[in-house]
């Protein structure tokens, strides 16, 4: 549905987005990564028509979004970034003269604002002014006006910025809901929310694609740790006898202790095969320590994103040593 | 079509939903009035050579609000959406840059013809008290009522054309004004510059709102003002189509 080649943009002699290629395909949910002034935003606005690029070709459901400006428009849905409106209009009348604007027909008009209203939670307020609203409504307005006209392809960028946690969880359901019908591409630097809603991730960094794919693929190529990183916490006599007892049992590759507070040790295990706590369990009993944590920690997607935009790994297990 | 209807009507709606359309109307009756009673007053004092209808188009009190008009008409257009960033849904909807400058321009034109709409009613009171016209013939009223459109459009397309170029309005707004100002005043030269059949006083007197007014409000016609006003116009919002066009490459 988006198919992007070479994508090249420059403000001023600085790069915005240098070489850029990438494709969605359709019914995909893709998430733009990256820290600010990656040129998310950027590739965005080239995506939606609004800027021209320097170099590069962009089609847009078969279109050129260069030269087939407005067929390839008419396909978008784009909720900018701070979600721009008319503060002196009214939810339900903006909604319908966006959707006029995009060439719904007349007589359909109010079914297809009163759909993106139920859809996005707004008929309460449809009569009320735009200027009036809260942050959270009017980002909710900017994602019923993308949606007013049912494009195929969903563009937006920063959807659930400025919103409360609640009001997060609301939007982020709603993209979910969308994904079936919509090809998405989003853009975040909350990355739980990624994780949550996309099927495959693009991080992007000074204006290139450092890594691209799901976020397990992205966890397995970074180094870090992969699932299965066992800790274990308990109460034992001799916390160095006990990490060497650990390492030699045959299910564990490797063990390391984090840290000891009074009589309570901690243990970083990477077993060797499978998932190794029920025996880590019974070997506990079998010695008589008292256990207080036996879990699995994964790395978590911010530890990913921080290794591909910072070129180096930092492992967990340095971290709860600093920590700790 | 279509899309050029919605826009258009857009633009005269959030005229008429923020206050200034409103404030503008007020202020405009408050000096025309005022302009309307000076001119009946001039009868008072014995009989004139002038009309009530060339004397109410043809004061300072007329040209001083009619200059101050344009720029505060126009400074929002284009400037008001760069500033709040509303451009860029509206420029990612499939429309087209000239459906835009041109729904802004024809939405502002009728805005500002509405503002002058009750300057009628002068008239139809002045009839209705006094059962005397107050032109000498009805081409009076055509003429200045034409000639304050055409002349609108010309300024107001100015008015387009700076508020394109820059997200202040109040940038837009002195733009509107210099550049206006400036037209203006070259027809002024005319009352200056030599005697009359000069070269200059030839040259200048086209550009003379005031010389314009003054035979229009009198029921003639003339062809030259027209065409001068509606090329002008046109000249200018091609301009302000291609100044609109290179925020593209400006941003």
């Amino acid at each position: 549905m988006i198919s992007v080649k070479g994508l090249t943009k420059s403000y001023g002699g600085t790069d915005a987005v240098r070489d850029l290629s990438f494709s969605v395909d359709r019914g995909e949910v893709v998430g733009f990564l990256g820290p600010n002034g990656a040129g998310k935003s950027t590739t965005m606005k080239i995506l939606c028509g609004y800027l021209p690029a320097d170099a590069g070709e962009v089609s847009i459901a078969g279109f050129d979004i260069f030269s087939q400006s407005l067929k390839a428009r008419s396909r978008i849905g784009y909720l900018p970034e701070n979600v721009p409106l008319y503060p002196e209009m009214r939810v339900g009348e903006y909604l319908a003269y966006r959707a006029a604007l995009k060439g719904v027909r007349s007589r359909r008009i109010p079914e297809k604002v009163e759909d993106a209203l139920q859809l996005c939670n707004l008929s309460h307020v449809q009569k009320q002014i735009i200027g009036t609203l809260s942050k959270g409504y009017r980002q909710r307005v900017g994602l019923a006006d993308a949606l007013v006209n049912e494009p195929d392809i969903l563009i937006l960028d920063e959807p659930t910025i400025g919103l409360d946690p609640s009001q997060i969880r609301e939007v982020r359901s709603l993209i979910k809901g969308l994904a079936t019908r919509h090809t998405i591409l989003l853009s975040s630097h909350i990355l739980s929310e990624v994780e949550m809603t996309c099927s495959r991730v693009l991080i992007l960094n000074k204006g290139r694609i450092v890594a691209t794919g799901t976020p397990a693929e992205l966890r397995e190529r970074s180094g870090l740790p992969l699932s299965g990183e066992v800790r274990l916490e308990a109460q034992v006599p001799d916390a160095a006898a006990v990490l060497r007892e650990l390492q030699e049992l045959p299910f564990v590759a490797s063990a390391s202790l984090l840290g000891s507070t009074g009589e309570w040790s901690t243990y970083a295990i990477i077993p060797s095969a499978g998932d190794p706590r029920s025996a880590l369990f019974e070997e506990a009993v079998r010695r008589g320590w008292k256990l207080r944590e036996l879990s699995t920690r994964e790395s978590s997607l911010e530890e990913v994103f921080t290794s591909f935009v910072n070129g180096k790994t930092i492992t967990p297990t340095q971290q709860e040593v600093r920590r700790s | 079509m279509r899309i050029l209807w919605t826009l258009f009507k857009r633009e005269v709606a959030s005229a008429f939903q923020t206050p200034m359309a409103w404030v503008i109307l007020f202020f405009l009756l408050l000096v025309t009035g005022f302009n309307f009673y000076a001119g009946v007053t001039v009868l008072n004092h014995g009989p004139t050579e002038v009309t009530v209808v060339e004397s109410f188009f043809n004061t300072i009190f007329f040209w001083f609000a009619f200059l101050l008009l344009f720029p505060l008409l126009t400074m929002r257009l284009f400037s008001e959406e760069y500033r709040s960033g509303t451009i860029e849904p509206l420029m990612t909807a499939p429309v087209r840059d000239s459906q835009v400058v041109l729904a802004k321009f024809l939405g502002v034109l009728f805005l500002y013809s509405v503002l002058w709409m009750p300057t009628g009613l002068y008239f139809a009171i002045f009839w209705w008290q006094t059962h005397l016209g107050a032109a000498g013939a009805l081409g009076a009223y055509v003429g200045s009522y034409l000639l304050l459109f055409l002349m609108g459009m010309f300024y107001l397309s100015i008015g387009c054309l700076c508020s394109s170029i820059t997200r202040h309005q109040i940038t837009a707004a002195v733009m509107t004004f210099a550049v206006i100002s400036l037209f203006f005043l070259t027809g002024l030269l005319s009352f200056l510059a030599g005697h009359t059949g000069s070269f200059m006083q030839g040259i200048t007197i086209m550009f003379s709102p005031i010389d314009q007014m003054t035979q229009f409000s009198r029921g003639i016609f003339d062809t030259r003002p027209v065409i001068w006003y509606l090329t002008m116009t046109a000249f200018s919002l091609f301009l302000t189509l291609h100044s609109f066009h290179a925020r593209r490459w400006r941003s």
